[in-house]
């Protein structure tokens, strides 16, 4: 099972890069500690989750190949 | 003006067959407010007047300067150290004198955002800080006004309709389903600190200005739950359905009384509000309803026996934030910087419900003073 994760915004100054794929995660939570793992300054920014073009809240579980979007708010006009 | 002048005016969108002379008049009938005269904003107001929207309002109190002049595409260098809405709305009628331009050149706040929005259809927020952004979504809410959001940052924007039914989402999501609070002041850089390129704000303005136009006309799609980000250096474009989050709700200032009460600012984080003072701290520390923390971590000294307090770490705030009855919390540390986090941690948790403090200049303030 294959999860591709897009990051938007500055948390590509973060991560390095727009796109990641990781494989056999269950749910978001393991998700976001695998990244905050990874990336330990994405613990300390807010951004919006979306699973498969869909915002999310809470933990949700991952099956079949999944599409993430982390966004984060933008305040700029 | 005579039905014919206005004809030619707006003919060339009329012979749409979609908009038509009943789309015309829908948009001349209709009443928007843009909040910022900004970069998002300018291009907006641009092509609202031109489409012939009958009653344009216009928020900012900036001035002009030269350093908006890449992107703020209303003004030019005879207009640096001027008003920025008042200019804008002379600008707009000298391009459409067959419209009604209403300005307002003030600072939105929740004092009197209720009364200035009631006024309108429809809302575009082309602000710049967070603290608008949350106060205008509210209110809206508040008026069950449609709101057109477009925000940016460096190379990309992020676009959508909010708080408008429609037959595909009957309850329409806001801005505080996608982020229901706000980042921590220092996570996000503004356009002054970030750079921004100027094309972007003109292309995401341009289409808060089509969206607005689909919804007052009835044409097409618009974003209604749902968000689309665009990505300027690759032209990719991203679009998210918004589910509307249960919780959202409650946040949200449930009548004007407390929506006039409720502290944008100090909810964005300007994080001067939380700090209290050496001697308002002595005046208050004995009070019934107060619970003091030190926040600092396990064995750090000096130890405190002057006032009654709780020792909780930041470093368990951060994991857990436990149940507090008292109204007051104050929190302190070292230095007073680390309780300021503290104190943002805790507003965040507790929101509205209790008065959260921290010690300006800490413990090695309070020894000094003694």
């Amino acid at each position: 099972m294959q999860v591709q994760i897009m990051f938007f915004g500055q948390l590509t100054d973060i991560t390095g890069t727009p796109e990641l794929i990781l494989y056999d995660i269950p749910d978001t939570d393991t998700l976001q500690e695998t990244l905050h793992q990874l990336y330990p300054a994405l613990a300390q920014t807010k951004y919006a989750i979306a699973m498969n073009k869909k915002t999310i809240q809470g933990k949700s579980i991952l099956s079949g190949d999944t599409t993430i979007a982390l966004l984060p708010p933008f305040s700029g006009g | 003006m005579s039905k014919l002048a206005e004809n030619e005016r707006y003919q060339r969108q009329i012979s749409l067959k979609e908009l038509g002379e009943n789309g015309q008049q829908k948009l001349k009938n209709s009443k928007v407010l843009v909040v910022g005269a900004g970069g998002l904003g300018c291009p907006a107001l641009l092509y609202l007047a031109g489409a012939g929207i009958g009653h344009i309002g216009i928020v900012d109190f900036d001035l002009v300067s030269l350093s908006n002049l890449h992107r703020q595409v209303l003004f030019s260098v005879h207009d640096i150290g001027l008003s920025k809405s008042l200019r804008a709305g002379d600008i707009l009628g000298k391009l459409n004198p067959d419209i009604e331009i209403e300005v307002f050149n003030q600072k939105l706040d929740n004092s009197n955002a209720l009364e200035i929005l009631a006024g309108f259809d429809i809302i575009l927020d082309g602000t710049d800080n967070f603290a608008s952004r949350y106060l205008i979504n509210d209110a809206c809410v508040l008026l069950n006004k449609t709101l057109v959001y477009g925000a940016i940052s460096r190379f990309e924007g992020q676009l959508a309709v909010f708080n408008k039914a429609s037959i595909r989402a009957e309850i329409p999501a806001n801005y505080r389903d996608l982020f229901p609070l706000p980042p921590a002041d220092n996570e996000v850089l503004n356009c002054e600190e970030a750079g921004v390129i100027g094309v972007l704000p003109g292309i995401i303005g341009t289409m808060m200005a089509n969206e607005t136009i689909k919804v007052i006309t009835g044409i097409g799609e618009p974003l209604l739950n749902r968000l689309l980000t665009y990505n300027s250096l690759n032209n990719r474009f991203f679009e998210m359905d918004l589910v509307v989050m249960p919780e959202t709700k409650s946040m949200i200032p449930a009548n004007s009384d407390s929506f006039k009460a409720f502290n944008y600012h100090w909810f964005c984080n300007i994080n001067s509000n939380f700090e209290l003072n050496q001697d308002d701290f002595e005046r208050i520390m004995n009070d019934q309803d107060i619970q003091i923390v030190d926040v600092r971590e396990q064995g750090e000294k000096p130890l405190i026996d002057d006032f009654k307090h709780i020792h909780i770490p930041l470093s368990h705030l951060k994991e857990q934030i436990p149940d507090m009855d008292a109204q007051t919390i104050v929190l302190f540390c070292q230095s007073g910087k680390r309780s300021l986090s503290a104190a943002e941690l805790l507003s965040k948790h507790y929101g509205q419900s209790r008065k959260i403090y921290s010690l300006k200049d800490g413990i090695a303030g309070w020894q000094k003073n003694k």
